[in-house]
């Protein structure tokens, strides 16, 4: 496997981790506006507040070792998204101060509730817009994006955005399924079955969509005998599907979760098969956007020490605050 | 109307300022909050773990702020400089690879066990998350520092056949010629930029009633750590200087208002530098000190900015300016340290209400210090962003002019708003009494009950 091979899977790796762990953070926030009483709330955020910095800390991976590792793909896919990935970060910021400013004032907290809310609604949308506009393609000329600032724009995009806060909110409600108990668990079930069948419903759409925006796309899901290659893909869909609304029926803990994120992985996994092997599509591969071999050397030894360490301690600290969150565990 | 190129600059230096703010205070703070909580461990008294929660809370506040402004800066390079990250990826993507992987990740993972974990780790684990955040801020800047002191003093590289930077040793690219210096005196800065704000609460708390033992022991802790490193900072900063004259000569012609080439140079303390007459006016100086400052000898030739080609000077008109408000803040700093090292001797340091005033004064001084410091340092390499190599027009992103005015006016906004309710409540953690809460010790050592102290208030 040639080293550039292995920095597109070390990335996948970082983004579909970022995907998962914040996407449960900002799926607090999407799930906010449902959540009624001042404590149930006070919990929802106190599951996640030992945790989130960290979870983000994957996106600046993803962002960092994109620069590293294919500083092409870095500069022209950026730039393309401009505006998608401004509004995430402004998002990022709301929903991240809001954590530590809604206990500082008590007759605040509601105006700090809405930060998170549209911080965290926000930045998830605009991360599927930015999604969807990469899917569809970036065009290029030289070594550079060319098109204008509002390319990303295209009702595949938006509807990519909307799919995601959908998903994310599926993500949040089963991990507050997890985390709670009693009443709160209950209202998360609820939450979380009707997120659960709008995001069903997106991803079939989308699946359905994504091989029409380019004939490659479309020659890798429908032709023989590609076919029979991806073909599992759909089918492991339907089995985690089927076992994601019994376990949502079932008032199982920590199982409708845990097939949220499987239902993401095979989401995701599709996603890479459409993608490859390019890095940006429609034309830009793996091999013509990466750095010098120097770099890549250097840094992957980097990641192989390092990234066992961050596994043993981010695994630590999950474990330190595990079990159910109770009222009184903030250190505000 | 503006080009595009103009407005990402001021973007950078926007978003980027903004940044600084929030780790110049954080560096410092982590390591401040390790010490309290070592001598408390340590020596068992309360008013330590006392001041170790008072200052945790704002910790948390500032180390927030610094996470969210520092994610938009890492976006920054690729979305308003894509060419200058096409170019210099592989060189400096690989250290802020290694920036996030030895430090962002170590301060993340424990910062949660710091903040919310005394009751679920004990004691000694809690130090130890304590320590790594700490450590956690230090590789940050070692790293970030490294890849700016890259672009101010290149080292190490080749160019390829598309134009990019290529790594050809990586002990030269990461120990490049500046770095050092940069290294220890951007630290220092932190360190001092957190000693003034601790003092300036103290002294503030110590005003209302200078029996309180909470605020005593702060402005001491401060006010030593004000008279050891403010003249090390000194020390470190005409070294770095030195460093600067070898490889940027036209920046030190700039910041020192030289515009003519001179034997036995002064050392001009004020002037109005204008760069369109390239001449300096109304300048009171001092005969042949900027000589032997700069080369310790006082009849030294130093090179002005007029024998420099044109396109590759920066401007005097900021960087003279800025220069000056960081050297005579440290110089402020300095006076300051040695007057508490006299009060000390003579037994007054708790009773001086004028030196209290002062202190809280210089409250915010670290931070001005810093901008100041940082404004010279990147104007000062102007008009290149690796300097000598790459220009700064030519490392913009091919972005539309009305795409970055609206997201500079919506950073500008968002950052005013929400930065400032930070510091807003950072603001009124410290009108709280460090000491009001007595018991709160015996809170923190009672499980399964929150370390929740002064938010009663
Ligand atoms: C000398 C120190 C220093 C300097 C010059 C910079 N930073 Fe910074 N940065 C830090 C020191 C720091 C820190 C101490 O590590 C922070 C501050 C507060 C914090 O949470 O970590 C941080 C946070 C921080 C974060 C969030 C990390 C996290 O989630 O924990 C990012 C992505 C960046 N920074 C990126 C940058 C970039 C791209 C910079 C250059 C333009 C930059 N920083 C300048
Ligand atoms: C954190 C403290 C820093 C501050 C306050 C700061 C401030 C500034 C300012 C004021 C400029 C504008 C100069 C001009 O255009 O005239 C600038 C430029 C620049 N800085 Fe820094 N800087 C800091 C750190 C860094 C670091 C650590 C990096 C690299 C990792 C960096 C990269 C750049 C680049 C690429 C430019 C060129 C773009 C431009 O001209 O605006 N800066 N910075
Ligand atoms: C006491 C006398 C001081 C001297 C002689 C001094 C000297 C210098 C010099 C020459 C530079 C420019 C480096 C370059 O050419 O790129 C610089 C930069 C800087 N200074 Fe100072 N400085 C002093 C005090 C301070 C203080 C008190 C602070 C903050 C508390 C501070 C913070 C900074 C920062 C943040 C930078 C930019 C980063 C860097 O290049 O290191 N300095 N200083």
């Amino acid at each position: 496997m040639s080293i550039e091979l292995i920095w597109a899977i070390i990335l996948s790796f970082a983004i579909f981790a970022y995907v998962v762990l914040d996407g449960f953070d900002l799926g607090i926030g999407i799930n906010y506006p449902f959540i009624g009483s001042k404590w149930e709330r006070d919990i929802a955020m106190n599951t996640v507040a030992p945790v989130w910095d960290g979870n983000e800390t994957w996106l600046i991976l993803g962002g960092g070792g994109l620069f590293a590792a294919f500083p092409l793909a870095y500069s022209v896919v950026l730039p393309a998204l401009y505006v998608p990935l401004t509004a995430m970060l402004i998002g990022l910021i709301l929903r991240g101060v809001a954590f530590e400013f809604r206990w500082k004032d008590k007759s605040k907290t509601q105006i700090w509730d809405k930060a998170f809310i549209i911080g965290s609604i926000g930045a998830t949308f605009f991360q599927g817009v930015a999604l969807g506009a990469f899917i569809q393609g970036i065009p290029m000329e030289g070594r550079a994006f060319n098109g204008d600032w509002w390319h990303w724009l295209s009702p595949f995009s938006i509807f990519t955005g909307i799919a995601l806060v959908f998903g994310y909110g599926l993500l949040g409600s089963t991990w507050l399924i997890y985390k709670t108990e009693n009443k709160t668990k209950r209202h998360m079930q609820m939450l979380g079955k009707r997120f659960f069948i709008l995001t069903l419903i997106m991803i079939l759409i989308v699946s359905l969509w994504t091989p029409y925006l380019h004939p490659e796309y479309f020659e890798k899901w429908f032709s023989y005998p590609r076919i029979l290659y991806v073909l599992p893909v759909p089918l492991l869909v339907a089995i985690s599907t089927v076992c994601c609304f019994r376990a949502l029926i079932k008032n199982n803990d920590l199982q409708p979760f845990v097939w949220s994120i499987i239902l993401f992985l095979l989401s995701f996994i599709g996603l890479m098969i459409s993608i490859y092997p390019n890095i940006v599509p429609p034309s830009l591969d793996i091999w013509q956007a990466a750095a010098p071999k120097k770099s890549l050397q250097f840094l992957l030894v980097g990641v192989l020490i390092f990234m066992p360490i961050i596994l043993v301690y981010t695994s630590f600290t999950y474990w330190v605050f595990r079990g159910k969150t109770k009222p009184d565990e903030s250190y505000h | 109307m503006f080009e595009a190129i103009d407005l990402a600059r001021f973007q950078f230096a926007f978003v980027v300022s903004f940044h600084i703010i929030f780790p110049a205070f954080t560096i410092g703070l982590a390591s401040y909050l390790a010490v309290l909580e070592g001598l408390w461990l340590w020596k068992k008294e309360d008013r330590y773990l006392n001041i170790f929660n008072y200052w945790l809370k704002i910790f948390a506040i500032a180390f927030g702020m610094g996470v969210v402004s520092g994610i938009v800066m890492s976006y920054q390079f690729g979305t308003n400089w894509s060419v200058f990250s096409d170019k210099t990826g592989p060189v400096l993507g690989p250290l802020m690879g290694y920036e996030v992987l030895s430090a962002f990740f170590l301060e993340a993972g424990f910062l949660g066990i710091m903040l919310f974990g005394m009751n679920k780790v004990g004691k000694q684990l809690h130090f130890f998350a304590t320590l790594m955040v700490a450590f956690g801020t230090f590789f940050s800047a070692f790293w970030i520092l490294s890849v700016n002191s890259w672009m101010h003093t290149p080292a190490g590289f080749s160019i390829n056949e598309v134009g990019q930077f290529v790594p050809e040793d990586w002990i030269q690219i990461i120990f490049n010629p500046s770095f050092p210096y940069r290294l220890v005196h951007m630290l220092m800065a932190a360190y001092l930029t957190t000693a003034f704000v601790v003092g300036a609460v103290g002294a503030w708390h110590l005003l209302k009633n200078n029996k309180n033992l909470c605020a005593r022991t702060m402005l001491s802790m401060a006010m030593w750590m004000a008279a050891i490193v403010a003249p090390l900072q000194l020390v470190a900063g005409d070294m770095h200087g030195l460093n600067t004259l070898e490889y940027q000569p036209a920046k030190i012609a700039a910041m020192e208002g030289h515009y003519e080439t001179k034997k036995g140079a002064p050392l001009i303390l004020f002037g109005i530098p204008d760069d369109d007459a390239m001449e300096i006016n109304s300048i009171v100086e001092i005969p042949k000190l900027g000589s032997m400052i700069l080369k310790h000898d006082f009849d030294a030739e130093i090179k002005g900015l007029r024998d420099f080609p044109a396109d590759e000077i920066p401007p005097a008109e900021i960087i003279f300016w800025s220069f000056r408000i960081m050297v005579g803040i440290g110089m402020a700093m300095i006076a300051l340290g040695l007057w508490s090292l006299f009060l000390r001797f003579k037994n007054l340091f708790y009773s001086t209400r004028l030196f209290h005033q002062i202190c809280l004064l210089m409250g915010p001084a670290g931070f001005i210090a810093v901008i100041a410091g940082w404004v010279t340092t990147e104007v000062g390499r102007q008009p290149f962003t690796v300097y000598g190599v790459l220009r700064t027009v030519d490392s913009v992103s091919p972005i539309d002019a009305p795409a970055v005015a609206t997201s500079l006016l919506v950073f500008i906004v968002i950052y005013f708003l929400v930065f400032g309710a930070g510091t807003y409540y950072i603001f009124k953690q410290f009108s709280i009494n460090p000491e009001q809460d007595k018991d709160a010790t015996k809170k923190v050592g009672s499980l399964g009950v929150s370390l929740k102290l002064f938010d009663k208030a």
